[in-house]
């Protein structure tokens, strides 16, 4: 980051040289990068301040919060749309494994991870107003865009932000669902099965009660990775679908080095993905008593 | 065989297949046979011989694709009602309310035959709610009373355990446990203490005894070991590739047998209760002592703190074969990693007198040294699978030592060959890759490799625990034969008493870190002085009916807490 | 996902009467690997990508570059094998109108008036993989007159072959996954192998920094380290530049396939047998390691080279990538940003998404039967 920081200074040039002045005195841009960026860092950690973005000539936190906000909406109701699609698909396939239903859900998740997100929301949008007449895109309509809260903004989000989240959610979704397949086929071929169904337990308690149970687990873990994943879906499809979170924003400062905003805006997305990650780490604690207790 | 008012269960012409790619593979062929209240059945065959199928195939729980193409499965209830198994619906109601409830079962892997994140209570307790109409308070104190008869200390705490919290032993208990929570008429027990040590395996073949006759019920047993037939057994089924081979009281089955198969595998058990004739004459031949391995004050602790070798000293004299004896976890195996430092031992001493009458200590010797200890000292491992690489042929594998000596070309093909007729395989077979042999074959490359570099002492670790009991006295004799070849000296390690007594001179009995007992073999198994040696010795299944002796056993007090 | 794994069911598995004694690794894994039939396929597929890329300048009907005003969003052409009952391949003439209500430009298809091709049509002498001489193209235009056309997949903004710049596209695409692989290669099996190697914690250490990189999301990073690149540098450079961006993150899973491979490898017991032979380190992990995991590793790689197309393709669409005049599919779809234009020319958007799907499927299937044929012996860990 310290050699980007390097790079964004030594372009100031795109930068209105009046503001440049001003803030070299402050941020002391002559001075080396890696002083630079401590000060940076250091204004951040005693007094969360994470300076001033060039091109809004405004606060960086200023900017952001609101956007940070969406982003993670964004991506957590992403988990829980994959999640929710992903555990009862992927049960399904494993318990019928080479059926027609299996090849084809199988087939499907393969290809919808090999679709970048980006052309899919493309796609969608193209097809609804192609074939529907509407044009998507943001997470409110013009009425509610800078309204105050309301039931009835409320209810405009739910209508509007499903859609970017089936969009951002399909490949996480089809990872998902390939991982608990996997783990529940392993799973059931385990010998505890044996000895549940030798205890007279019907065949669909058994399967939701002991291997499903157990192959969620990894599912827990996989947080680690797909939230990232999710984030980083996110701020593609936020671009091409124009939503007011962080991947615009993040696009513009990149492109116009504007780089405060841009660092604020990596480093705070990166910190609050790992803390997601370690959220996922606590959960899985406290879902199987192995990791607990050992 | 009419069925009498004792039987419980009668099964006709079973057969359970299982379709495969090549055809039907006849797991359970045409088998028959009946389990009478109160009494124990065995069934006793190697592995691949379709007993586990067999008994998975009465609850009708056989592993996909496996069904049961044929036959009956009669139980007779209590009440007389005769109810036949093998025609129910295998994922039925009514089927599921035998299960459990009149035939429990107990599995051969107590570990992962349970959930590992589910509390053993709870895992016992689904039983009681699936059969009977119990409080959740009620269902609570009868898995504690439950707990309780299957001797599991402290039941009050043991409920809210995770398996992982427990000994294998412990495992086996709470698995016997859920089996008896609604009081079955049957238990089938498939290979329960294959797992387990011996002495663990006395207690859980005792406790099972003991229920047994506490509740009336009668046992399905399958097994693998003669001796524990030996010492359960009212009747014995023998299986052989899906089909049964001889059936009968257990005196007949051992002392009259009628089937070849049976005579064999009676035979093999037999050969391995005395030692080994070569051996016997030689007896008093061996007396003159000529220290060749001197190990003093040898100590081994791991980085976790476990202190796996505690102040072990040892002698190997030269043309010996000493063994060493304990259960998993007495560091028998560690000691053996130490003296060729595959481990560096913490501290202690290891004197090896070298070819050249110098002697080297091993335990601090240099690269070079080291290197030339280790083509003195050679290894033949455990697992006929891991220890040989699958992507090498079989001429490479016993070729590595001596191309790394330095022979090439012609000569080292040559010796290739005569390794591997020495050790009776094939010369022709050296192109062929490890998955081509048998488990047997394989042990006999490993021996090859071992053998090489025309070592002077060998150390054998579990060299024949993988393989099957009829093969296991051919891969001894053959290391026999190679001892008296070569003039090798033996380390060998095992937990198998039989096997020990078998080829060994002199025995060390390990117990947790610690040589408790070293002396003649026979005299260590005819007079022990140790009490662990007592109780290890009393612990081992005697393979003669009329002979039991595990119920008068003698318990060394440190395991019962084990 | 074999759990049946032991020796003898996957020997049997592949055995059908064939002598297997004698076989070795890699004809047991070629005989697992061809049970996948998709797998197979999947290899067919990306080995007439790759040739097709290599041969771009052969078999692209026009220079990617060349520009026709008349042809401005022309739609695809049907294309048709037989005219009047005789094999003569030809597209439909398109003929333009001006819609006077959209102010778009509409193009109807006439096919009676057919636009005739042929193969092996002369055409501008070009290089063919940078050495051969040629004067002649695969196919197009017999005797091209003005007003013929030749768009099977439509063109763009500009009047260029959408299909022509999707196969010059294809030769940087698919490069940047072959040229990111070899660096993460690089990077992830030295990483790995020491932290495998080595354990204690060095190993710990390197463990912690992986999760750390892996649980920091992707594109935000690499947006930020793609706009370090200075717009200044000729496209070689920035080339480059994005490919190393893009591996910087990819070595992480091979990194860890290694170290495990390393760790369980370890412990094996022949390994073991191998030391006690006298044999030296370099020389077990010549002779053993590196032969058991060899081909774990080619399954990895093969895994990885999708994750690279896809990121390139993700940076270059946002326009921070590679830029135009590079041809690439990213920067392919960067035309199809707008929605106004994709709505307008949607062959600008299904075309080279089209490629990258089915580059990247037949990738991932390859690498998922190459991965499950990669331990013939079945002891998977």
């Amino acid at each position: 980051m310290t050699t980007l920081m390097a790079d964004w200074a030594s372009q100031g040039g795109a930068v209105e040289q009046g503001t440049v002045a001003a803030l070299r005195e402050r941020y002391g841009l002559d001075q080396p990068i890696y002083i630079q960026y401590y000060k940076w860092i250091a204004g951040i950690v005693t007094a969360g301040d994470f300076g001033l973005s060039f091109e809004y000539g405004r606060p960086v936190a200023e900017l952001i919060w609101g956007r940070l906000g969406y982003s993670f909406l964004l991506a957590v109701l992403t988990l829980c749309f994959a999640w929710a699609v992903a555990i009862p698909i992927g049960i399904l396939s494993a318990v019928r494994q080479y059926s027609i239903g299996d090849y084809v859900t199988t087939f499907l998740a393969f290809v919808f991870l090999a679709l970048p997100n980006f052309v899919l929301a493309l796609a969608v949008m193209y097809v609804v107003s192609t074939y529907f007449g509407k044009s998507v895109g943001g997470l409110f309509s013009p009425e509610y865009a800078d309204a105050p809260w309301s039931f009835g903004r409320l209810w405009d989000l739910i209508t509007h932000i499903w859609l970017p989240v089936v969009v951002i959610g399909t490949g996480s979704l089809a990872a998902l669902l390939r991982i608990m397949r996997a783990n529940l086929l392993d799973e059931l071929r385990k010998p505890y099965v044996t000895t549940a169904r030798a205890k007279g337990l019907s065949e669909l308690k058994l399967l939701i009660r002991y291997p499903v149970r157990i192959a969620l687990n990894p599912l827990i873990s996989a947080i680690g990775w797909i939230l990232p994943a999710a984030v980083s879906a996110e701020i593609l499809v936020s671009v091409v679908m124009s939503l007011p979170t962080t991947g615009p924003l993040l696009l513009r400062a990149l492109l116009s080095q504007d780089m405060y905003l841009a660092g604020s805006l990596i480093l705070l997305v990166s910190v609050l993905t790992i803390i997601g990650t370690l959220i996922s780490d606590i959960l899985l604690a406290l879902a199987d008593p192995r990791i607990r207790l050992q | 065989m009419s069925a009498s008012a004792e039987t419980i269960l009668k099964v006709e012409n079973l057969k359970t297949y299982f379709p495969t790619r090549k055809g039907m593979f006849r797991a359970v062929d045409d088998v028959s046979f009946e389990v009478k209240r109160g009494k124990t059945l065995c069934i006793v065959g190697e592995s691949g011989s379709g007993k586990s199928v067999t008994a998975r195939s009465v609850l009708q729980i056989v592993d996909a694709p496996g069904r049961i193409e044929g036959g009956s499965i009669q139980l007779t209830r209590p009440d007389g009602s005769i109810t036949d198994l093998a025609q129910l619906n295998p994922r039925g109601q009514e089927i599921r309310a035998v299960r459990g409830n009149e035939i429990a079962m107990i599995f051969q892997e107590p570990m992962s035959s349970l959930s590992p994140v589910h509390r053993v209570g709870d895992q016992i307790a689904e039983v009681l709610k699936l059969h009977f109409k119990l409080s959740r308070k009620e269902r609570r104190q009868r898995v504690i009373e439950l707990l309780q008869q299957v001797e599991i200390p402290d039941p009050e705490k043991a409920i809210d355990r995770y398996t992982f919290e427990f000994s294998g032993g412990m495992r086996q208990r709470v698995m016997i446990a859920m089996a008896l929570a609604c009081n079955p008429a049957l238990l089938i027990a498939d290979e329960p203490t294959t797992a387990l040590d011996v002495t663990t395996q006395a207690e859980i073949l005792d406790l099972i005894r003991k229920l047994q006759q506490q509740n009336g019920m009668a046992v399905m047993f399958i097994t693998h070991d003669m001796g524990v037939v030996a010492e359960i057994a009212d009747e014995v089924l023998v299986m052989f590739r899906g089909k049964v081979k001889e059936t009968g009281s257990v005196e007949k089955i051992f002392h009259d047998p009628e089937d070849e198969y049976t005579k064999n595998l009676i035979s093999s058990v037999v050969k391995l209760e005395k030692k080994a004739e070569v051996r016997a004459e030689q007896l008093d031949a061996s007396t003159e002592y000529k220290p060749l391995l001197e190990v003093s004050d040898l100590s081994m602790v791991f980085d976790n703190g476990h202190h796996a070798v505690n102040n072990v000293s040892l002698t190997v004299h030269s043309g010996e074969t000493l063994g060493i004896v304990g259960e998993s976890g007495s560091g028998k195996t560690t000691i053996g990693r130490c003296l060729l430092r595959i481990y560096d031992p913490s501290s202690g001493r290891i004197d090896f007198k070298r070819s050249d009458g110098s002697v080297c200590e091993v335990a601090g010797a240099n690269k070079a040294d080291l290197k030339a200890v280790r083509r003195e000292i050679r290894m033949i491992f455990q697992d006929p699978v891991g220890s040989l690489n699958p992507r090498k042929t079989v001429g490479q594998i016993i070729a590595e030592p001596l191309n790394l000596m330095g022979v090439k070309g012609r000569e080292l093909e040559e010796q290739v060959c005569a390794l591997m007729e020495q050790v009776g395989l094939p010369p022709s077979w050296r192109e062929r890759y490890p998955h081509a042999f048998s488990g047997g074959q394989r042990q006999r490359i490993g021996i090859a490799r071992a053998i090489s570099v025309k070592p002077r002492l060998i150390i054998a670790d579990e060299a024949t625990s993988a393989l099957d009991v009829s093969l296991r006295s051919q891969m001894l004799d053959l290391m026999m034969q190679l001892q008296d070849e070569l003039g090798l000296s033996y380390l060998f390690i095992s937990h198998d008493m039989s096997v020990i007594r078998y080829m060994c001179d002199r025995v060390a009995v390990m117990h947790r870190g610690k040589i408790v007992e070293t002396g003649e073999t026979h005299q260590v198994i005819n007079n022990p002085q140790h009490a662990y040696t007592q109780a290890l010795l009393s612990a081992i299944p005697n393979p003669d009916p009329l002979d039991r002796r595990l119920h008068n056993r003698f318990r060394f007090a440190p395991e019962v807490t084990a | 996902m074999t759990t049946h794994s032991n020796i003898d069911t996957a020997v049997e598995t592949v055995t059908r009467g064939e002598d297997l004694t004698t076989a070795g690794q890699w004809q047991l894994f070629w005989l697992r690997f061809k049970k996948h039939r998709l797998a197979v396929i999947s290899l067919v597929v990306i080995i007439s990508l790759y040739v097709v890329a290599a041969l771009a300048e052969f078999i692209a009907p026009f220079d990617p570059n060349s520009t026709n005003a008349r042809f401005t969003y022309a739609s695809p052409q049907g294309f048709h094998l037989f005219h009047d009952g005789s094999f003569a391949p030809n597209v439909s003439r398109l003929s333009m109108t001006l819609n006077k209500e959209s102010l778009r430009r509409e193009f109807t298809a006439d096919p009676d008036n057919p636009v005739f091709l042929g193969f092996f049509v002369p055409a501008k002498p070009y290089m063919l993989l940078g050495v051969i001489p040629m004067e002649t193209k695969l196919f197009g235009i017999k005797d091209p007159k003005i007003g013929d056309s030749l768009y099977l997949f439509g063109a763009d903004r500009l009047g260029r072959d959408i299909l022509s710049r999707v196969l010059y596209g294809a030769q940087i695409s698919l490069s940047i996954g072959l040229v990111g692989v070899v660096v993460s290669l690089v990077l992830g099996v030295a990483i790995g192998g020491i932290s495998g190697f080595f354990g204690g914690w060095v190993d710990v250490l390197i463990q912690r920094f992986i999760e750390l990189l892996r649980s920091i999301p992707t594109i935000p990073l690499w947006m930020g380290l793609a706009t370090a690149i200075p717009v200044s540098w000729p496209p070689l450079q920035t080339y480059f530049c994005i490919t190393l961006i893009v591996s910087l993150l990819g070595w992480t899973s091979l990194a860890r396939e290694v170290r495990g491979k390393f760790l369980s490898l370890r412990n094996e017991d022949y390994v073991i047998a191998a030391r006690l032979d006298g044999m030296s380190e370099i020389g077990i992990i010549f002779h053993h390691l590196v032969p058991s995991f060899i081909s774990h590793i080619i399954a990895t790689l093969t895994l990885a080279i999708p994750t690279m197309i896809l990121s390139e393709t993700a940076l270059s669409f946002l326009g921070i990538g590679l830029q135009p005049p590079i041809i690439s599919w990213g920067t392919l779809l960067q035309e199809a940003q707008n929605i106004r234009a994709v709505a307008q020319a949607p062959w600008l958007l299904f075309t080279p998404a089209a490629a990258i799907v089915i580059a990247v499927l037949s990738l991932n299937f390859l690498g998922d039967g190459l991965r499950d044929a990669a331990d013939p012996y079945g002891a998977t860990t």
